[in-house]
């Protein structure tokens, strides 16, 4: 029998949903200022960001009179604490996109060329693709998708690492481009995270979904 | 329809003003309204100063520990203590509609219409389903087939029982399960066509399922009817209320929004009776 209150449960996942889109619209939006040397996009990101800092605080309260009025059990109760938790990794991938922004305004700013990105386009394709399969996992209740996220998390650690003794490298030959390069360097480990956010989202679906841990399950998988 | 016959504007339905609203929603505005309620068994006071509204449309639920005098407060909305010989109100008053309904001049056999009352024990009378219900249309003289065969359909879907009785309507009321006679008295509450209904403790004999269906109806039901129900059950006061009222020893501790009672309650003696740690 579908109780009324049910569908409090269902704005709650609508509102991650939402929350995800948003995300990964301001990931990609940073992306984009960079790639386009585009001041009035970066600009953007920092007005949306505050929307799914809202949107965040929306799911906190609804989730938190569901437990209150609802005595929620069983799978109700891990989707209610899953998305408590998944809203707070979106929350910091937004503000990562920000910061993102705010470092490229201040490239921009001091009008040096963003031709050279390093692998820092790969990495972001990577960390929204990542973002986008945690979502469907979600939405699909798609549990074994969320494996395949854990193995690219590894590639986007191996090129930030990549792109650190890159744009290191940069920096020594030419020190003209030292303000560049470091703030590349934090750029990409900026990506970086979010792709580990991706990856924490994931463990969190898995564990809605099945009730195990997907690092536990990753472990068995590699000592086989 | 007037609760006092020489003065109609007395007590008058609310459906029939609110209706003449126009498309503005109007503001919620108090249905029940209870003012400075001194109320006594004999030397015994029960009921120590009491103020609250109720609003239209909103479910209220009382909740305390036993003999705090939840359904004392309940049965003066619809004077039913009136029938308790030892019962006398010491000071205050309550409103149904803006109305005294202590007025001398009202009719509490209309009172009584305008607000409706279903009790912790189901109570069918032995008789078929389908008299059951249209128990309060006989007394006041109805008997033409058409208006009573209207009124059983439009009361049991109201009451979401028509489905599992619509093919039994002559059966006796008592050959219904304990769950599905709660909602034939809901059924019966509903064919006068009241504004407001009480209901004290009307899921406690009832299982887990027969609990949610009576919710499940309750919470449609409060579209068309102002709904007031005690409960002992702190998870179905916070399922089911628009607003909760908390009460201790005869007086009224705390009533606020549901939700603020459940997460954030303003008086200690609330919180430690919601969270189980009362006493
Ligand atoms: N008919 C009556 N005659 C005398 N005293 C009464 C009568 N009905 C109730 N009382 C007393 O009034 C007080 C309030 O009783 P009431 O039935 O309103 O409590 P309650 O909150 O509904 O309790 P419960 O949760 O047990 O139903 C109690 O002390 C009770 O003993
Ligand atoms: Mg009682």
């Amino acid at each position: 029998m579908k109780r009324y209150f049910h569908e409090e449960l269902e704005d709650v996942r609508s509102h991650l949903m939402l929350m995800g889109e948003k995300a990964i619209a301001n990931v990609n939006l940073a992306m984009r200022a960079l790639l386009d040397s585009d001041l009035a996009t970066a600009q953007q990101v920092r007005a949306a960001d505050d929307r799914i800092d809202e949107i965040e605080k929306q799911i906190d309260d609804e989730v938190a009179r569901y437990i209150g009025l609802r005595a929620p059990v069983a799978r109700d109760l891990r989707l209610l604490f899953v998305a408590i938790k998944a809203s707070h990794d979106l929350e910091r991938v937004g503000d990562e996109a920000t910061s993102i922004a705010k470092r490229t305004a201040k490239i921009l700013k001091t009008g040096s060329s963003t031709d050279d990105l390093g692998r820092l386009p790969r990495m972001c394709e990577l960390a929204v693709g990542m973002l986008k399969d945690a979502l469907h996992c979600f939405i699909d209740e798609d549990s074994t998708r969320a494996i395949a996220i854990s193995e690219r998390d590894e590639e986007v650690d191996s090129l930030n690492r990549e792109n650190f003794r890159y744009f290191l490298d940069m920096m020594k030959k030419d020190p003209k481009r030292v303000d560049f390069g470091t703030e590349m360097v934090f750029i990409s480990k900026s990506m970086e995270r979010i792709a580990d956010h991706a990856q924490n989202i994931a463990e969190e679906v898995y564990y809605l979904l099945t009730t195990h841990s997907l690092k536990e399950v990753i472990a068995d998988r590699k000592s086989v | 329809m007037a609760l006092v016959k020489d003065n109609p504007k007395v007590i008058t339905s609310s459906k029939t003003s609110s209706s003449m609203a126009t498309e503005k929603p109007e503001p919620k505005r108090p249905l029940i309204r209870v003012a400075d309620f001194d109320f006594y068994y004999g030397e015994k006071q029960a009921l120590f100063d009491i103020n609250m509204d109720m609003k239209e449309n909103e479910v209220t639920a009382f909740i305390g520990p036993s003999g705090c005098g939840k359904s004392t407060l309940l049965r003066c909305i619809n004077r039913m203590n009136d029938l308790v010989e030892v019962a006398r109100i010491g000071r205050g008053k309550i409103e149904v509609n803006g109305a005294d309904i202590y007025d001398p001049r009202v009719d509490t056999i209309e009172l009584r219409k305008r607000v409706g009352m279903v009790f912790q024990k189901s109570n069918p009378f032995p008789k078929s389903i389908y008299e059951n219900v249209i128990y309060g249309l006989r007394i006041q003289g109805i008997n033409k087939k058409s208006v009573l065969d209207e009124a059983v359909e439009r009361c049991l879907k109201g009451a979401a029982l028509w489905d599992e009785v619509r093919d039994r309507l002559d059966t006796s009321g008592l050959s219904l399960s304990g769950g599905q006679q709660q909602r034939l008295c809901i059924a019966r509450a509903l064919a006068v066509e009241p504004d407001i209904l009480l209901m004290d403790e009307p899921c406690s004999a009832l299982d887990p399922v027969a609990t949610a269906k009576v919710e499940e109806l309750i919470h449609s039901l409060k579209k068309e009817y102002t709904i007031v129900i005690v409960t002992h059950n702190m998870q179905q006061a916070a399922r089911v209320s628009d607003k909760t009222a908390f009460f201790y020893l005869g007086k009224l501790i705390e009533m606020a929004k549901t939700d603020e009672i459940f997460m954030s309650p303003k008086n200690e003696q609330t919180e430690a009776y919601i969270s189980g740690r009362f006493g």
